[in-house]
This record gives structure tokens, sequence and C-alpha cells, in this order.
């Protein structure tokens, strides 16, 4: 599904990312583990196509295509979502407007109909009992006024309404109580299949209790330093980040 | 023309057309008139080199040469067929004013509360000689601007409403302000609204152009509201880019009394819109709100004062302007507390979003506090567009032309939400989005794309 080769990326002429190499295939999970400035978010957003980022050598090909060539909504059409680590808070845009128009222009680019305000109607409430969504957060303004665990929680229920193939979570723990992790971590679970993947990023093991890995990555100064399955991220909680910088 | 032979021209017009004025005119209207006349002579027309005209772009609209004309100019169709508003579910008196004349053949305004009156203002200063000479050029006459003393000078019709108090107007009154004929015309237009003790109203007023000419308007509404009336204000330009226009509201609200005003410049190709607002009586509020839309070389500028004059009096104004490609904008909000004024709370906000590095707009906030406990507070800001949440919406998928437009949409919408007429507020939000796209957005069946790009 997607194929990452020895990618660099730079941004305001500092290099984050010092040769990536990474391979996911359908159905598969992966975390990428790694201390604070490792290149994680970057990543994250490269593969967004969020448009400060440099790419300045490698390549990335998603379902046989250059993503690279491909523009942001273009990506997010093609089946890449990018859970926000930070939210963004859209005042004047309300949740029901903005995910009636994603939707449709997810289905304008597969080839469908717009969908009839009934049939949204539907699924979106469908969709955010799968996340526990709480229903008045729809009428409300994007991420307006939303609490740290609610704007995660909206995070996966747009991926829920838009069902990617590649879905990359940054820090979706983060800011999360015990029980908000766990009813995000389900929404995830419910939503994966053999056919879509999944990227966590995340500084710590608690989440991966929940959404099991088949393979964790560390992160370090821009490059992969250490592969493993989930056992990895085991030893990385115990022994810390200082031991892969040894 | 430069402003000195504009200001000789209009001098000398009015002196031509003075004894036929005077010939048709009550006595009250002419001296009216008379005093107008004078303080224009004193004062001047006001250009760039006026701080309150710095930014109208003057010049250029003096540039042109314009006909003014008493005579009355016959529509040669039936204007009611010509305008049909397409605001759905929205069920108005329609009035149509024909280049600022009250048009003859106005369909009969059926079934609304009984007397409330609704007719030209040529009608009114006979038939409603003392309701009309009570109020009317009561606030123009204390201000100094000389646009507002042409227009009193000039202007010889209009829309006149009264409403009774204790009646609440069961339907909203539309005015409709179609200009149209050959020739680049000076159009003066003026109406007086009065809205009695305990009496509410909602008024739209939209400008309307059928012709292709290059037209100059001045407008004036008056409006006078008495104890705890309530007044819903709506105007809606929607003008071709040829046209100038100079629009003056002026409020007198007295105790308890309220305003919710909208002045939404949507197109136009010079605009100017002042608005005076006199809190006269304790416990009054003034909602002002305004939105403008500005690309090409369009030009938009707000000029509003807004005087605090007993205790306890509140005003709120919003204004919000998106500019594009090389439209200029200029926003001036002076708030006046006079001293005695205590208990007032005046919160202005003033924002405004630059798509373009050759759009440009200034704004200037100006407070004048002269009592000591007072709540006042003000905020500008010009920006552009939020990169963060540009990226957001197209993460999801929405492609950048559409995810921008609903930024541009969520920027002005919570000034649409405060509209209380549900069909309107979805009407304004159409024709926002219709104009945000560039499209076609007019407000009925215009037989001459004015609009579209040149």
């Amino acid at each position: 599904m997607l194929s990452i080769k020895d990618l660099h990326a730079e941004i305001n002429g500092k290099e984050i990312l010092k040769g990536i190499n990474l391979e996911i295939k359908s159905g598969e999970v992966h975390a990428i583990m790694g201390p604070n400035g490792s290149g994680k978010s970057t990543l994250a957003s490269v593969l967004a196509g969020k448009e400060e980022y440099e790419i300045t050598k490698g390549e990335i090909i998603y379902m046989e295509k250059n993503l690279l060539d491909l523009s942001v909504e273009e990506r997010a059409k093609e089946g890449i979502f990018l859970s926000f680590q930070y939210p963004v808070e859209i005042p004047g845009v309300s949740m029901i407007n903005f995910m009636k128009t994603a939707v449709n222009e997810h289905r304008k680019y597969q080839g469908l109909p717009p969908i009839s305000s009934a049939e949204f109607l539907k699924y979106m409430r469908e969709m955010k009992d799968l996340v526990e969504l709480k229903s008045d957060l729809a009428n409300r303004s994007v991420n307006q006024g939303f609490s740290g665990g609610e704007k995660k929680r909206n995070e996966i229920f747009q991926m829920a309404m838009l069902k990617p193939k590649l879905a990359i979570l940054d820090e979706t723990d983060s800011g999360l109580d015990i029980d908000a992790l766990r009813i995000v971590a389900n929404g995830v679970n419910k939503l994966k299949t053999n056919e879509n993947s999944i990227i966590v990023i995340t500084h710590y093991q608690r989440l991966l209790d929940y959404i099991v890995p088949d393979f964790v990555h560390i992160l370090f100064d821009g490059k992969i330093v250490k592969s493993g399955t989930k056992e990895l991220a085991l030893e990385l909680e115990q022994k810390g980040y200082n031991w892969i910088k040894e | 023309m430069d402003i000195e032979t504009s200001y000789k021209k209009y001098i000398r017009l009015f002196e031509e057309i003075s004894s036929k004025l005077k010939n048709e005119d009550s006595e009250f209207v002419f001296n009216t008139r008379m005093a107008a006349f004078k303080k224009f002579k004193d004062a001047g027309l006001p250009d760039h080199n006026h701080e309150n005209y710095k930014y109208a772009g003057i010049a250029e609209i003096l540039s042109e040469d314009y006909e003014f004309s008493l005579e009355s100019r016959q529509a040669l169709v039936d204007l009611n067929q010509f305008f049909e508003c397409e605001v759905k579910d929205l069920d108005t008196h329609v009035i149509l004013l024909s280049n600022g004349e009250y048009y003859q053949n106005n369909k009969p305004i059926e079934g609304i509360n009984e007397n409330v009156i609704i007719c030209s203002l040529k009608e009114a200063k006979f038939k409603h000689k003392e309701i009309f000479e009570k109020y009317y050029n009561k606030t123009v006459s204390e201000s100094n601007d000389s646009y507002a003393a042409l227009n009193a000078m000039f202007a010889n019709d209009g829309l006149f409403i009264y409403i009774p108090d204790n009646t609440k107007v069961n339907k909203t009154i539309q005015l409709v302000n179609l200009t149209h004929g050959f020739g680049n015309k000076n159009v003066f237009k003026r109406n007086l609204v009065v809205v009695g003790k305990n009496a509410e109203l909602s008024l739209i007023i939209c400008d309307h152009t059928l012709n292709n000419s290059k037209n100059f308007t001045i407008d004036i509404t008056e409006s006078y509201i008495e104890e705890n009336g309530y007044l819903q204000y709506h105007t809606l330009q929607n003008e071709p880019n040829k046209s100038s226009v100079i629009n003056n509201l002026f409020i007198q609200l007295e105790r308890y009394a309220r305003i919710n005003s909208f002045v939404l410049s949507l197109h136009g190709g010079i605009i100017r819109n002042n608005l005076y607002a006199k809190l006269s009586g304790e416990n009054s509020e003034a909602n002002l709100y305004g939105v403008n839309l500005t690309d090409r070389k369009q030009r938009i500028d707000n000029f509003t004062i807004i005087d605090h004059i007993s205790p306890n009096s509140t005003s709120n104004e919003l204004y919000k302007g998106i500019l594009d490609e090389e439209a200029k904008g200029s926003f001036a909000g002076r708030i006046i507390v006079r001293p005695g004024a205590q208990k007032t709370n005046a919160y202005q906000t003033n924002k405004n979003i630059c798509l373009t590095p050759e759009a440009k707009m200034r704004t200037k906030p100006q407070l004048e506090i002269y009592a000591d406990d007072v709540k006042c507070s003000h905020g500008a800001t010009v920006g552009q567009l939020d990169e963060d949440a540009l990226f957001y919406l197209r993460q999801r998928g929405i492609d950048y032309k559409e995810a921008r437009l609903l930024l541009m949409f969520a920027f002005v919408n919570d000034i649409l939400l405060k509209m209380e007429i549900e069909p309107l507020r979805n009407r304004v939000a159409s024709l926002i989005n219709a104009r945000l796209r560039g499209e076609f957005s007019d407000c009925s069946h215009c037989l001459l794309n004015c609009h579209t790009r040149e």
C-alpha cells in the first residue's frame, strides 16, 4: 500500500527527515515511536502533503501512485487520513456542513452522486454512535470550544465518516484520560479491516495496549533506527529513549 | 470634472431649479433645502483632503459628469413585472422607487396593520404634514456632512413609513430602488422611517440598477425609533462596477428603543456608507452590523459615528470585510460618549481579510469618552485566511477553492446569524456564496449582465 524510500524532507532549510524507509501493506498497523523532535509529526505532515515541507530526496509510492505528485486534497480522496495532533478550530463552519462537503467531495472523486440530506444525517448518526460522540457536537463549529478529548474523538469520528485506506493517527492519545483513550481506541478498532492500514504515532506504549500494532518502528533524528514487533514498544517503555540514543 | 467644478455645478444647478422646487414644496421642505444649500455653499465638497472622506474615492466619482433632472422619467415597462423578488418564503410588502421617485404604479399594499402609513415623501409632506415636519431632516440638519446637505437640497421623493404606537407590522417591508434609463445619472433618494412607541418594523432596502450607465447615487434614510420601538433594518447593495454610491443612514433612538442594522455591501464600484446612530434615550440599544465583499478595483468605505447621549445605552458594532484582487477598503468607527452618558456599553469590532497582497484595507477606531463610568472596547484586524484551517479542510478532501470559500463564508456568517428573519438570512447567505464564487449574484431577473466580468 505504502512504500517510502530514502525520504528526506526539510523545512526552512532545516533537514528533519534524513532518509526514511518504510513499507506498509494492506491490513497492517504500524506504530511509530520516538522522542520529541525526532520527526514523527513531520513524517505525518509530509504524507498528508503539507506544503511547508520540501522533499529534497526519496520517493513515496502509495497505491501504485507517486504520492508526491498529488495535492493535499487528492491524497485525502485517495484515502489518506491524518488525525491531527492539534485539531484546528474553525469558527463559523459547522461540523455538518464540513462533513457533508467532505463526504460529497470523496463521492464525486469516486464517481458517485452527492448523498441525500436524509441519508447523510442517518450515516452521520451511525458514525457518531460508533465513536460515542455526543450528538450536539455535530451542530457546533468545527472543533470550536471542544475539550481536548472531544477534539480527538472528533478526529476519529471524521475518520469513521471518510473510511480512509491509510489512517495516520498523530499522537491521538495525547491529552486523553484513560476512559477517553479507550473510547477512541475502540472506535479505531471498529474501523479496522483487512483492507485498510493504520500508522499510529505515539510517545507511549499505553495506546498500543488498545490498538495493537503489527510492527513498531523507532524514529530518531529523522531516521528509523529500529523496527520490530509489538514487544519492541514494551522494551522501549522499560528502557527509555536513552537506550536508543546510545 | 474636478472638485471645484463639481461644487460650482451643484450650486448653479440648485439656483436654476430652486424656483420650481419652491412652487412644488411645502414651505417647511423648501426652508430645509435653503438651509442645506447654505451649509453646502459654506462647507464645500469634501474630497480626499478632508479627513472624513480620505479614502472614499470622491475624485474618481466626480471625474464623471452626471445628469440631474427634476422631471420624472417614465419607465417604458411595468416595473412591477420587471422586478420579482426571488427571496423564497419571504413574504414582503414590495415598494418600488424608480430613479429615486416613488413608483406611480406600485401595487397597493394589502393586509397591513391599520393606521400604518406608507406613501411617497412627496405625498407625505402635505398629507401627513404634522408627522412629517416633526421628523424630516432633524438628524440630517445636525450633521456637517456636505453630501447629506446635497441630498437635502435636491432629493424630491422617496419612501415615507410611519408605524403608529403599539403596532407590530406583520410583514417585512421591502423597498427596491430601481435605477434605469439612459445616461449617467445623479440620483438623490430619501426615505423617512418613523417607528412609534412599542412599535416594531422590519425593513429591507435593495438597490438595483437596470442600465449600464455610470450612476452616482446619494441616499439618505432617516429613522426615528420612539420609546421601546424596534427596527430591523437591512440594506442590500448589489450594484454594477460602474456605480458610485454615497449611502447615509441616520438613526435616532429614544428610551429603550432598539435597532438591528445590517449594511450588506455585496457588490458595487465605489460604495461609501455613512452611518450616524444617535442614542438619545436611556437604555437604548444599537446593534450595527456590516458585511462587505469587494474585488477587482472596487472601493468600499464605511464611516460610522455612534453617539451615546443618555445613560445606560448600549452599542455593538461589528463590521467584516473580504477584499480580493486590487480592492480597496476603509473603515472608520467613531464612538462618542457624552458627559452624563454613564453606564454606557460600547463595543466595536472591525475584521478584514485581504486575499491578495494588492488588496488594501485601512481601519481606524476613534473613541471619544467624556464620562467616567463606561465600558468601551474596540478591536480591528486585517489578515489572511487561516492557513492551518485551510490545510485541515483540504486534508479531509475538500479542494483548495472550496475550502477557501468555506472559510470566507464562515468569516461573515456570524453576522448573518444575527438576522432574525430566517428566509432573508438564507437568501443573503446564498447571495454571498454566489458572490464569493464569482458567479452572477443578482437579486432579480436582471436583463443586463452587468455583474459579469468585462
